[in-house]
């Protein structure tokens, strides 16, 4: 499969803070064939930490996209039927213009004059690059997590622009649980030193801080049950404790493994600003309810949970599924078993593959 | 048996739809591009049947996450849920039909269900296996157990029907609702009974509606 890796530019976004970014980069790839028609394309939506290579085998690194065994050639979203984008969002540090990236009036990093950004800012770059590209209607918007936050926030902001949406894992507004972990990962990077105020761009990097906010996110992506089968209390390369401080349990020597990895591929302070967005994301913003967010939309929409999810639980994605039969929409929702908690949309795909190839198949019917 | 001109002679069998006779009559009552609800759609199997001949849009409640799994995956709009909660969220008047297929006898509160779907549908249809039948009453006047038939198979202990009922239970209970009998179909195999329904009918489909103000 062919992976097209492209950067747009434009002129300048306004944002929901009052701010406006000016210039602005989008940074995206796409997988398959636009038709003639322009009516096969669908935009999928990454996570947290996620980036625009959802697919394939990146030229520059080896490594296979996030999504890759979701989206290829016969695959949930079949690359030889539709056309696949994926962008990565506004405040990122893959490509798309975030607190990295050089401030025009001073020629360095923003950093922390980065203005604040939420999730409809990132879904308003995404709709521009979407015009950019001439396609009239989304076949379908989706992703997990955030990316379920960002495809909802699709459906509300631009409803004549959706035919259907699949959120994943997800939910219309942060828990203060959910909030509660952005902070604590907030916390830890700005209490290292190396943080320096956000000023670090050519120095040390907050690392361990980082690190930790990172190994936290990672013990909210699992579930008790599939961290108990992957460590239990398996010691690290030892037979016996070590009386100290450093690694002897398995799931230790994980985690800080994890945590290490991040630094290498992650800002921080993009940690920082697209935890935030999360966290003031409510779809129900400026719309009274959460059935008045949704009254505009004609889309069809797949919400799909997991049993193992606590970081996303069911009740979240349910709540969407509620407001939407109240305005009498189409919406399908099935909750699938997992043991392999938040971070199921992303490993355990065989269920929803077979869920998302239907729903794509009859709304490709329905369009025509 | 005499007929008139305005009512013309019926079939009197039905032939199976996806093997049911009552999707069979199901199939018949439902007009084209009716908006449809199907409660305890199992697989969708029946939904999908008047997607594609009748061009209904088709939804579905079912509890069991495996088959609304499958029924997702062939495209039909499906929520995994129960049929009280499913119901309550639905506007008054959301649908044309509301069918309750083979259910009613499985549900907690069958009046509830009742209630609720013909404030959700304009039109109602329930089809239930008759309790009342001959062969039910039989085996349990000379069993002493509770009864086992064809149509109802289950040892009392493992059965899901919860709530039994006959012809007659049901005509009252649409009574109690105050709601308007608008066509009764009864059959035993795939014959359709006109004589004795409470005695001689295995299986009975009302359509029903709420009157209006």
């Amino acid at each position: 499969m062919i992976v097209e890796s492209r950067t747009v530019t434009f002129d300048s976004i306004a944002l929901d803070s009052g701010a406006t970014l000016a210039p602005v980069e989008v940074a995206y790839e796409s997988y398959g064939k636009l038709n003639p028609a322009r009516s096969n394309a669908i935009l999928v939506l990454h996570a947290f930490s996620g980036d625009a290579h959802a697919a394939g085998i990146s030229p520059e690194t080896g490594q296979p996209g996030w999504w890759d065994n979701m989206i290829g050639p016969g695959k949930a979203f079949d690359t030889n039927q539709y056309f696949v984008i994926c962008s990565n969002v506004l405040g990122g540090c893959r490509g798309t213009t975030g607190p990295s990236s050089p401030d025009p009036a001073t020629g360095r990093p923003y950093a922390m004059t980065f203005p604040v950004i939420t999730i409809s800012d990132m879904v308003r770059l995404q709709k521009m690059l979407i015009d950019h590209l001439e396609i009239p209607r989304l076949l379908a918007v989706t992703g997990g997590s955030m990316g379920g936050m960002q495809a909802l926030e699709w459906a509300v902001a631009y409803p004549d622009r959706v035919v259907a949406a699949i959120p994943i894992a997800t939910t219309t507004r942060h828990s203060a649980q959910q909030i509660a972990f952005n902070e604590v990962g907030r916390q830890a990077i700005m209490a290292d030193p190396d943080w320096n105020g956000g000023d670090y761009y050519g120095k040390r990097p907050p690392a361990r801080g980082l690190a930790v906010a990172r190994m936290v996110g990672h013990i909210t992506y699992m579930s008790d049950d599939s961290m108990r089968e992957k460590f239990g209390r398996r010691l690290r390369d030892k037979e016996t404790f070590s009386f100290g401080f450093d690694v002897d349990f398995e799931v230790e020597s994980y985690l800080r493994y994890r945590g290490s990895q991040f630094v290498g591929r992650f800002d921080a302070n993009s940690y920082l600003y697209i935890t935030k967005a999360m966290d003031y994301f409510d779809l129900t913003n400026g719309h009274g309810s959460l059935a008045q967010a949704l009254a505009a939309t004609g889309a069809r929409f797949l919400a799909i949970s997991f049993t193992s999810d606590w970081l996303y639980p069911s009740y979240q994605s349910q709540e969407v599924v509620r407001a939407l039969r109240s305005r009498n929409c189409d919406v399908a929702y099935v909750e699938l078993e997992s043991n392999y908690g938040h971070d199921a949309f992303l490993v355990d795909v065989t269920g929803q593959t077979d869920l998302v190839r239907g729903f794509l198949a009859s709304t490709l019917e329905r369009v025509g | 048996m005499t007929t008139t001109a305005r009512t013309p002679l019926k079939p009197a069998f039905v032939r199976d739809l996806l093997g049911r006779g009552d999707y069979a009559i199901i199939g018949e009552i439902v007009p084209d591009g009716a908006k449809v609800l199907d409660l305890g759609c199992g697989e969708a199997e029946l939904l999908e049947w008047l997607a594609v001949h009748k061009g209904v849009d088709a939804r579905g409640v079912e509890i069991s996450g495996e088959k609304v799994k499958r029924a997702i995956a062939r495209g039909v709009s499906v929520f995994q849920g129960d049929i009280n909660e499913g119901l309550a969220d639905y506007p008054d008047g959301a649908f044309d039909y509301v069918i309750l297929s083979q259910t009613l006898q499985e549900t907690l509160h069958p009046r509830q269900v009742l209630h609720e779907m013909a404030r959700v549908g304009r039109h109602v249809i329930v089809a239930f296996p008759n309790f009342g039948h001959w062969r039910v009453r039989l085996s349990m006047l000379t069993s002493g157990r509770a009864p086992r038939t064809s149509l109802f198979p289950y040892a009392w202990y493992e059965s899901p029907n919860i709530h039994f009922l006959t012809v007659l239970d049901f005509e009252e209970l649409a009574d109690l609702e105050t709601l308007e009998v608008e066509r009764r179909y009864f059959l035993s195999g795939h014959r359709k009974v006109t004589w004795m329904p409470n005695l001689a009918a295995e299986l009975a489909v009302f359509l029903l509606r709420a009157p209006r103000a």
